[in-house]
């Protein structure tokens, strides 16, 4: 009879439990207008995409989504509180709703975007794993590289990817592993290794800060993996997903028609019917997307187009200085393209 | 009748002073560096070997270091050799108070000085008495409400306070206390005891939806709140203050739940014995960073969508609850030292369970473990810093994120040697005060 009693109650408990857990899921638009800032994950530092500056405010290309999602949603940049998401834990930080958007050089792949229960965004950069040469070897492609000792970084797909890419060339390499990025890098530059490897962004901009001459160095033009990193959230809220893509579609809209956050307000006057619709004078677009008519208008002004979000943080301005390639506008050459604001 | 010292010639003698090489720095080095040729060689080697390395040291931290420039290339050309402190003074404040609000960072400045203040008061033996608890108050009150700018005190906490306050009063001094006195810790129990029922039975009812029925006692006295500054969230706190809060807060939780654990495991009473050895096993059986990432991860999977428990409280939590088993561990080897003709001694005063304990054997016991409960607390100190894990910026932390902006790429050894400088000062401080306590608690047993 006890036992009998105790299951129902177990039961009882469990129901209640479910109940409040279907009550609050696919609610996560409505959870961020309540709360009134958007929870957005960052790593530890990485330079160029997230990065805590001297100040204590956090600064980068993936930061600059988030606060391009808070502009759309809630119409201020700044209201976004900023949770740093481990490599190990990320994952877990969305599904969980610690956070509701991971926005952290997460790279786009089939289990993450199934298995996990996880929805990807835009893709904001394109990335992809390379290799840095001294120039005086004289090598000009990866495939020269056989026998070559190279510098990597342990744990991570880099790794797994190097060695992919040597057995299918049928090449051996030596591998100098070093935990630490810093340590790493110095023992290239000191000369241990004959190449290093790592993201070419990452790659780029350690030859334009450590290197003794960033000209004596050269990036291979070898991609050996593609890592197209992506802002990713949970299943369940379309609408927020929808907002997720088109807030970064709106600052790739924005650089292909010219406006940045220093003529939108000129730009208002344009008599160019897609600018008007982008910048809700002619209304109808915020309605479709669920938030008001000046949300394109808002992340122009308080965050800037994607190219100046790029040339800020990972391009010239920046102290990165990586070149914008794969990330050119389509109409420039590169592949970033936005559909069409209608 | 002669003197016997008469007629006795006085010799006057000269006590000459040992050779000057046998006395003082020279006689102590003859005797222990250069008593024989190969100690000699290895002597002059050694000198040789630290004078480089100190040498070297100084000249990169000192001679030749850069202490103003703009970024870490500027640096780089102006002594290419040389430490570069510009770093370390451009980023001191990311360093020390992480992503806590810049134009507020004088707010967790102080905290961080509370906080010591009260750890270096807890540390003088006049203020082993109620004055602890008066210090560790306000000091907390100080601290927390400049960390968080507004402190809001639900009733519950209130109750709870007089609760524990009445009920430890009554079980320690119920019998040496006037009447008064007594009186005054049976009406703190009790308004804690029937407030906190009548509490729990009002969320109960809010719980399973008869608001109706009975006035919501919770919304007429939710308790109060005070509000001098802005509200900063834990997610923002960083560096300094969240290493010091931890340790201190962690170990002074676990200190308490240690020596409960302690007792409880040698209680004769099986429920609590069991629940103790279980509870002490478990813990010392897996790692910290396992527990942490069990309250950071796991423990939000658990919960219902949407509901979350403050990650820095998570931590703070799993630090205590692995100090705790540690610590009561070490008690444990305390009270097993205790003679059992002491507890004969206390049964045969007519002393209860509580102050047998809490009079003769806990002061006893603690005392002889201070040299291990020191080496847990610095160990600790430096555990905390396992927080990175779990997305917290501590001291350690903080200062690996100031390290990978790229406009000081190369520089990453000033700032380690800068942390390295303060993590030693506060643990050096430590294991010199145990050294201290050691010597006052044996004046009794020393010849």
């Amino acid at each position: 009879m006890r036992t009998i009693r105790m299951l129902a109650a177990t039961a009882a408990l469990a129901t209640t439990m479910a109940v409040a857990g279907v009550a609050h899921a696919g609610k996560d638009l409505d959870a961020i207008k309540a709360r009134g800032s958007l929870i957005c994950g960052v790593g530890p530092s990485s330079a160029g995409f997230y990065l805590l500056g001297s100040d204590g405010k956090w600064s980068g290309i993936d930061v600059d989504v988030c606060r391009a999602i808070a502009a759309a949603i809630l119409g201020d940049s700044e209201k976004v509180k900023y949770v740093p998401a481990s490599a190990q834990q990320r994952f877990q930080q969305v599904q969980s709703g610690e956070v509701d958007i991971l926005s952290r050089t997460t790279t786009w792949t089939l289990t993450r975007d199934t298995a996990l229960g996880l929805d990807f965004g835009h893709i904001t950069v394109y990335d992809g794993q390379g290799f840095l040469v001294p120039k005086k070897l004289g090598i000009k492609s990866a495939k020269e590289l056989k026998g070559a000792t190279v510098c990597v970084q342990p744990g991570t797909t880099t790794e797994l990817n190097l060695a992919d890419f040597f057995r299918a060339n049928n090449m051996d390499f030596k591998s100098v592993v070093i935990e630490s990025r810093d340590e790493l890098e110095q023992a290239f530059y000191n000369g241990r290794c004959d190449t290093y490897t790592n993201d070419s962004t990452g790659l780029a901009s350690s030859r334009a800060t450590r290197a003794p001459k960033p000209d004596d160095y050269v990036i291979l033009p070898e991609r050996i993996s593609k890592e197209p990193l992506a802002p990713a959230f949970r299943h369940g809220d379309n609408q927020f997903g929808d907002i997720v893509r088109w807030s970064v579609y709106a600052m790739l809209e924005a650089e292909e028609k010219g406006i940045t956050s220093k003529n939108v307000d000129e730009m208002k006057k344009s008599d160019d019917p897609q600018i008007k619709r982008l910048l809700g004078i002619t209304p109808g677009m915020g309605k479709a997307l669920g938030v008001d008519e000046e949300w394109a208008y808002r992340i122009i002004k308080q965050v800037g187009n994607y190219g100046e979000s790029y040339d800020r943080n990972l391009g010239p301005n920046s102290s990165v200085k990586l070149d914008r390639g794969l990330n050119k506008l389509w109409s420039d050459g590169g592949i970033q393209y936005a559909p069409p604001v209608r | 009748m002669a003197d016997i010292t008469n007629g006795s010639a006085t010799v006057t003698r000269v006590y000459r002073p040992p050779p000057s090489q046998a006395t003082g720095a020279i006689g102590w080095m003859r005797r222990n560096l250069f008593n024989s040729v190969l100690n000699s060689i290895i002597t002059i080697l050694l000198v040789l070997v630290i004078g480089m390395i100190v040498w070297n040291f100084l000249d990169w931290a000192v001679f030749k270091s850069v202490t103003s420039a703009k970024s870490g290339q500027e640096c780089g050309k102006i002594s290419p050799d040389g430490a570069c402190w510009a770093f370390v003074v451009d980023k001191y404040r990311l360093i020390f108070f992480g992503t806590y609000p810049y134009e507020e960072q004088w707010r967790p400045l102080f905290a961080c000085i509370s906080v010591i203040a009260m750890l270096v008061l807890s540390c003088d033996r006049r203020f082993w008495n109620a004055w602890l608890a008066a210090i560790w108050g306000i000091g907390s009150i100080v601290t927390f409400l400049l960390m968080f700018g507004q402190i809001f005190v639900p009733l519950s906490v209130l109750l709870i306070v007089a609760l524990v306050a009445g009920g430890v009063g009554l079980l320690l001094r119920r019998r040496a206390a006037s009447a008064i006195e007594v009186v005054a810790y049976w009406v703190l129990a009790t308004v804690g005891a029937v407030g906190l029922a009548v509490l729990l039975w009002d969320w109960v009812m809010g719980l399973i939806g008869a608001p109706d029925l009975m006035v919501r006692l919770s919304a007429f006295v939710p308790g109060f709140t005070i509000a001098p500054l802005s509200y900063v969230e834990t997610s923002k706190w960083g560096g300094l203050p969240v290493t010091l809060i931890l340790a201190s807060y962690g170990l002074a939780f676990a200190f308490p739940l240690g020596i409960l654990a302690a007792l409880g495991r040698r209680s004769k009473l099986p429920l609590i014995k069991g629940l103790c050895v279980g509870y002490i096993e478990l813990i010392r059986g897996v790692p910290l960073i396992s527990l942490l990432i069990m309250a950071s991860v796991m423990l939000p999977l658990f919960l219902p969508t949407g509901m979350t428990i403050d990650k820095f409280l998570r931590a703070l939590v799993a630090v205590t609850l692995f100090a705790g088993a540690y610590i009561a561990e070490i008690i444990r080897g305390g009270l097993q030292s205790i003679p059992k003709g002491q507890y004969e001694a206390a049964d045969a005063m007519g002393l209860s369970y509580m102050q047998k304990t809490a009079f003769i054997i806990l002061p006893q016991a603690l005392q002889v473990v201070i040299p291990p409960l020191v080496n847990t607390f610095i160990g600790f100190f430096k555990d905390t810093s396992l927080v990175l894990i779990i997305g917290i910026f501590d001291l350690l932390n903080a200062g690996e994120q100031a390290i990978v902006d790229r406009v000081w790429s190369g520089y990453a050894n000033e700032i380690h040697v800068f942390l390295a400088i303060i993590y030693f000062c506060m643990c050096y401080s430590m294991s010199r005060y145990s050294k201290y306590l050691e010597r006052e608690m044996n004046k009794s047993v020393r010849r």
